[in-house]
């Protein structure tokens, strides 16, 4: 388990003075996957280097297991960083290493003896899948291939938490699906507490149980994914799901939103809200889909003159919450990273 | 004025002459270069390190240090070479043959080499530091993996244009007596404008360099993982094939 206390980081002095972290607390349980997310400039590079100990915080402590780990000398500081496995983006291999040898790093920095090495590699290069591929140079590999070789060495010295600083941005859309599948396989095999650092929201929902939105330095809203997708006023869980544009609705019928806010919304949801309206909704745009389990989504609707209370009414007893169109407001689309 | 052909070395006793003459010169080269590569390498790592976002960062000593392998680089080397004489007296106890000249070919070497490998290291992507950070690694481990390691081919490269203007270093020094094929060029091919020996000095010198540039080419090949694993790529995937 890792936990952040009132984490902060400040550049400069005077007026040059750059809060990029401004008390951030938060903390990942062992078996959770937590991602943060936000835009460039957000502080999420600094969180990383603050959270795998290259950075040491202004103030406030990192602790893994309970252990505060922001306070030791430089010596104690190496040790206690391979408490915490760190996945770069995917240029962070040595070139001029095979994939056995990138994996081995950090236990020949440790000191490791050369047929434990060899043992502990060749398990570890099995456990992420690339057990034939040990002699490969990363030239030789395709980016999701050099990303698990990047995994198996972030756990090398086995430990219980793994941080993942923008590991998936640059994958094509399969390989960041298999990293996300390993990560979640590694999660539930050696119970790690898992802090996802991203741009991505898209992967963000494949990966997370929970997520926290940096932006300027603070934590503006956080909490599990799919609660987040069910409160219709969540910033966050908007830009998770945006609304993409949909067709609009005939001229005699309004247009309103309706999104899932419980896990009761009856699949014939359409028709019986119909049915109870006596009147005609036609469907103009939806995105439903299950996370974790748990079905959400929204649609737009049109729908022909029914009370607008009325309607209100029904849809929440559907589980639903439903908006006048206009009212909606836009997805907040976090800009991204290069 | 007219050449006295006469006073020129007969055909026959050029190789007696050069040959023994290269072999100075190579003897000089070598060992000016085992001293630059042995004071460079720590020394371009230390400029490195000492620089903003370095390991041991610390602007006031990265100064110096940089301005003292400045005014090593700015003298061009005749000039170097004969301010130096007594420094050069103190150390060798004389001032000409080989052991004068390695010398000031040392220095003007090491403060060569020293911004060739500062540039080489500059070449590693910051990650890769990092990377090694967040593996424990200590300043020593990061210095001699992730960063010299890394930069080695690149250092290969820099070292073979170092080498080669050693041996253009060394005819130089070889004007102040200090024997090699330098020396021989100067004295049998300037002063006593015999063309033969002259002609066969350049022969020397240029097959030398061509050898050096070569071998060193072939170095980096052999050290950068792209360039070596596409020349065998037929052999290997043929193995690969087989295994399936």
């Amino acid at each position: 388990m890792i936990s952040l206390e009132q984490l902060t980081k400040v550049y400069g002095h005077g007026d040059q003075r750059t809060v990029v972290l401004d008390r951030l607390d938060f903390s990942v349980d062992a078996g959770e996957i937590f991602a943060v997310v936000g835009p460039s400039g957000a502080g999420k590079s600094t969180l990383a280097q603050c959270v795998n100990l290259l950075e040491r915080p202004t103030s406030g402590s990192v602790l893994v297991n309970g252990e505060n780990l922001s306070q030791l000398t430089e010596k104690q500081l190496r040790v206690a960083r391979r408490r915490i496995g760190t996945i770069f983006q995917s240029d962070g291999l040595y070139s001029r290493r095979t994939a056995a040898q990138n994996v081995a790093l950090p236990l020949e920095y440790l000191g490791v003896t050369a047929e434990e090495t060899r043992a502990r590699v060749a398990e570890l290069l099995d456990r992420v899948g690339l057990a034939g591929k040990a002699g490969h140079y990363p030239h030789q590999l395709s980016g999701g291939q050099r990303q698990r070789v990047g995994i198996a060495r972030a756990l090398a010295l086995r430990p219980s938490v793994l941080l993942s600083d923008e590991a998936t941005s640059g994958l094509d859309p399969d390989s960041t699906r298999s990293i996300v599948a390993l990560l979640k396989e590694l999660r539930d095999d050696l119970g790690l507490s898992i802090l996802f650092i991203t741009h991505e929201m898209d992967t963000v929902l494949q990966v997370a149980d929970s997520v926290a939105r940096l932006d300027h330095g603070r934590i503006v809203e956080s909490g599990r994914i799919v609660e987040l997708l069910r409160d219709p006023a969540s910033g966050l869980g908007r830009a998770l799901r945006p609304a993409r544009s949909h067709e609009s609705a005939p001229a005699d019928a309004t247009e309103w939103f309706v999104s899932y806010t419980s896990a009761a919304v009856p699949a014939d949801w359409l028709t019986r809200l119909a049915g109870q309206l006596g009147t005609t909704v036609s469907l103009l745009g939806a995105s439903i889909e299950t996370v974790d389990g748990a079905t959400v989504g929204h649609a737009s609707i049109g729908v022909a003159g029914a009370n607008a209370e009325h309607l209100i009414s029904v849809a929440r007893s559907l589980g639903l919450e439903a908006r006048p169109e206009q009212a909606a407001q836009p997805a907040e689309i976090l800009e991204p990273v290069a | 004025m007219s050449l006295p052909l006469n006073n020129n070395v007969p055909l026959a006793e050029i190789p007696a002459l050069v040959f023994p003459a290269l072999l100075d010169t190579l003897i000089m080269v070598g060992i000016v270069m085992l001293i630059v590569v042995l004071v460079g390498i720590p020394l371009g790592a230390l400029v490195h390190n000492l620089a903003q976002g370095g390991l041991f960062e610390n602007p006031a000593l990265h100064t110096t240090i940089s301005w003292i392998v400045s005014i090593g680089r700015s003298l061009p080397f005749l000039i170097l070479m004969a301010s130096i004489v007594p420094f050069t007296r103190f150390i060798t106890g004389t001032n000409i043959g080989i052991a004068a000249a390695v010398v000031p070919m040392a220095i003007a070497g090491i403060a060569f080499f020293t911004r060739i490998v500062e540039n080489s290291l500059r070449g590693v992507p910051p990650t890769l530091v990092r990377v090694a950070k967040a593996s424990g690694a200590s300043p020593l481990q990061i210095i001699r993996t992730a960063q010299l390691s890394e930069a080695l081919p690149s250092i290969i490269g820099g070292l073979t244009i170092n080498t080669i203007a050693m041996i253009e270093y060394s005819a130089i020094a070889g004007t102040i007596g200090a024997g090699g094929i330098g020396y021989v060029a100067v004295t049998y091919g300037y002063q006593r404008f015999d063309n033969t020996v002259m002609l066969a000095t350049i022969v020397i010198l240029v097959a030398t360099v061509a050898s050096v540039q070569l071998i060193g080419d072939r170095l980096v090949r052999l050290t950068t993982p792209h360039s070596r694993t596409q020349a065998r790529l037929p052999r290997a995937s043929r193995r690969e094939a087989s295994l399936v």
